[in-house]
């Protein structure tokens, strides 16, 4: 089986986020990018279901900074080929980011046929998960989303993918392929690859690179007026005091408030 | 001091177990008797699968599968115990377990979760707690005394002080750099640090099994080491000492290097004046393994409590080269949630029950891994209203004059 995996940069949120002089964006001077967390999961999925079946995995990304070293880890955990979309036009919105992804998968060289295209259901620059619905759309593909494990049918045909609700609930899906899936979990957690492992990909494999195809991104519907951090508000208490003090003004507080 | 000196003027990341026969390192393995004597040092030897003498015998045997496909090894905590114990010197702890537990790692189907998280967050932040790698040097704020930061004010230091990573963002680290502050100025030590430059050293993920990313490490900072010239490196990871003296020799390091400890107690004599302040403890030293069974270091840190004044010191039933590894080493300090699933006795907890049958109310450490080890343990098993853990440096600073 063929799948495909699609890979995204996101803030990494260990460095403090700054909003840039514009006021619309993030100030980019000390930001750094890592792997959007899902995207990683939907890696580990489709490492999980070449173990189980065999077959291909392709690893795609629109370029971005850093994106040769995590497009290089991911061929050392075992994927088979990894292409790297080039002259990404800048400030691309989830909906054209989705679109470009489309063409690029429709003409990229030996894309198509595909069973599976996994990635994230949400990133931290997506939490509506707009990206792998709008994806599957353009390709005409079935879409399902939270999904926390699949199992490929015998057939090839069709998948039994797991997806996961609010509340410990969880739902058993028949999916005809190909089908597009938003990840939240894979059933183990992500694989650690050894740097050496990295290494040696770097020297033995290649990262292949497609341009953006066309200027298809159209008009944004949608624009960022203002990004602001959030205002501190102070109304914690801070309790002083020796542990037993505290615990007394604690114990009082919960009577006054009457929660005892 | 050490029992493997044929590695020094060598790097060991040359070798693999493929090569090891043809080296003097494999032929010294070659030597083994049998004898055990590994086995019953170990610390972990109960429970350990594979000890050093089943190694060494399946190795021989062309049998080297069976054990890296075990995950057992992942218990060595590369206390040096066995190394310190083999009576035909055999460099296990500096050659063969690396070398295995590198194939036990690789070949691991998970890598236990949190030792994973360590060796990316290495990787990715130059510290094993995934922190801001821009906040290294936060701690210098709440510094009494002026630290120089090298990018800062590049100008030629006779000491190099490596801070190292537990002791540049763990809050209780953070009081023994401060601590080590207080001291180097007391002294009138000219020193700097490197700041939010400077990255984990490496030794621990090393022995962790992690070589690739040691070697991308060592090679960040062999390079960052040429941008400054200092005379000597002065560094508070008991580990980073043993990572500079032995591993980065071989990559291009020519200076001196000294843990703080030992540095401290070349200093007794200006030092001891300046104690003033009496400390009425009684203090038993735990030998962290590095400064100990690895490079002899027993008697400074003994020196340097003996100095303060007021300090009574009493020893461990386990001591100096027999003395019980806090379990840290060699990713151990990633594995105790793996070591608890497993059934095995948390090390820390062993050495910490030893440490209040002496009847001490101090126990004083010299490695940035102990303080939190020891101090965890100590409210585990409930102990915490008997004992105290403090670094010697924190002892030497809260007797000095103020």
């Amino acid at each position: 089986m063929s799948v495909l995996v699609l890979l995204k940069m996101v803030p990494d949120v260990v460095e403090e986020l700054e909003v840039s002089a514009d006021g619309k964006s993030l100030d980019t001077s000390f930001l750094r990018t890592i792997l959007n967390e899902r995207d990683d999961h939907a890696l580990e999925q489709a490492l999980l279901l070449k173990e189980r079946h065999g077959g291909k995995i392709t690893v795609i990304a629109l370029d971005a900074p850093d994106m040769d070293d995590v497009l290089f880890t991911a061929l050392a955990k075992g994927a088979d080929r990894a292409v790297k979309v080039t002259d990404v036009p800048e400030g691309l919105t989830t909906h054209a980011a989705a679109r470009l992804c489309a063409q690029v998968i429709a003409t990229g060289p030996g894309l198509l046929p595909v069973d599976l295209v996994l990635t994230g259901v949400q990133a931290l620059d997506d939490l509506d998960g707009l990206s792998a619905p709008l994806l599957a759309q353009q390709l005409d593909f079935a879409y399902l989303g939270v999904v926390t494990g699949v199992a490929v049918d015998a057939s090839g045909q069709g998948a039994t993918v797991i997806k996961e609700y609010a509340g410990g609930v969880r739902g058993e899906f028949a999916v005809r392929l190909p089908a597009v899936l938003g990840a939240q979990a894979a059933e183990k957690p992500p694989r650690y690859v050894p740097v050496a492992k990295v290494r040696a990909a770097m020297k033995a494999q290649a990262i292949e690179t497609v341009p953006a195809p066309g200027s298809g991104a159209g008009a944004a519907l949608v624009e960022v007026q203002q990004m602001a951090k959030p205002v501190v508000s102070s109304h914690a208490e801070m309790l002083e005091g020796s542990p037993e003090e505290v615990a007394g003004k604690f114990c009082e507080l919960l009577a006054k408030r009457g929660l005892l | 001091m050490s029992n493997g000196t044929a590695t020094m003027d060598r790097a060991t990341s040359e070798l693999t177990l493929d090569n090891l026969w043809g080296t003097p390192e494999g032929q010294k393995i070659l030597s083994c008797m049998q004898c055990g004597t590994c086995v019953g040092t170990c610390p972990y030897g109960d429970v350990i699968d594979y000890p050093p003498r089943r190694i060494i015998g399946m190795l021989k045997a062309g049998q080297i599968e069976t054990i890296v496909k075990n995950d057992g090894l992942l218990n060595c905590v590369n206390c040096y115990a066995c190394m310190t114990k083999c009576p035909r010197g055999i460099p296990l702890t500096e050659v063969l377990l690396p070398l295995v537990k590198e194939q036990v790692l690789a070949n691991l189907r998970e890598v236990p979760a949190e030792l994973q998280k360590a060796l990316q967050n290495t990787f990715r932040y130059g510290n094993p707690m995934g922190e801001s790698p821009r906040k290294r040097a936060d701690w210098v704020k709440t510094s009494d005394v002026p630290v120089r930061i090298l990018h800062q004010d590049p100008k030629p230091t006779d000491v190099l002080w490596f801070v190292e990573c537990y002791t540049s963002y763990h809050p209780r680290g953070q009081d023994n750099t401060r601590a080590t502050a207080r001291l180097l100025h007391a002294l009138g030590v000219d020193f700097a640090i490197l700041g939010n430059e400077e990255k984990c050293a490496g030794e621990c993920v090393r022995l962790a099994g992690e070589r690739g990313l040691f070697d991308t490490l060592s090679d960040y900072t062999m390079k960052l080491l040429q941008k400054y010239r200092f005379k000597r490196i002065v560094t508070s990871g008991a580990h980073a000492y043993d990572c500079f003296k032995y591993q980065y020799p071989p990559r291009g390091f020519r200076q001196e290097v000294h843990h703080t400890t030992p540095f401290l107690a070349q200093h007794i004599r200006e030092l001891k004046p300046r104690l003033s302040k009496k400390l009425n403890y009684t203090v038993v030293y735990h030998d962290a393994c590095a400064l100990g069974r690895h490079n002899g270091f027993y008697d400074e840190p003994r020196t340097l409590l003996q100095a303060i004044p007021g300090v009574k010191l009493v020893e461990m039933l386990h001591n100096r080269d027999n003395a019980i590894c806090c379990g840290g080493g060699g990713g151990g300090m990633w594995l105790d949630t793996y070591y608890k699933a497993k059934g095995c006795e948390r090390l820390s907890d062993r050495r910490v029950k030893e440490a209040v049958e002496t009847g001490a109310d101090v126990l004083a450490v010299s490695c940035p891994y102990e303080v939190s080890r020891f101090e965890d343990a100590l409210k585990v098993l409930g102990y915490e209203k008997r004992m105290i853990v403090r670094d010697v440096v924190e002892l030497l600073a809260e007797s000095l004059e103020a």
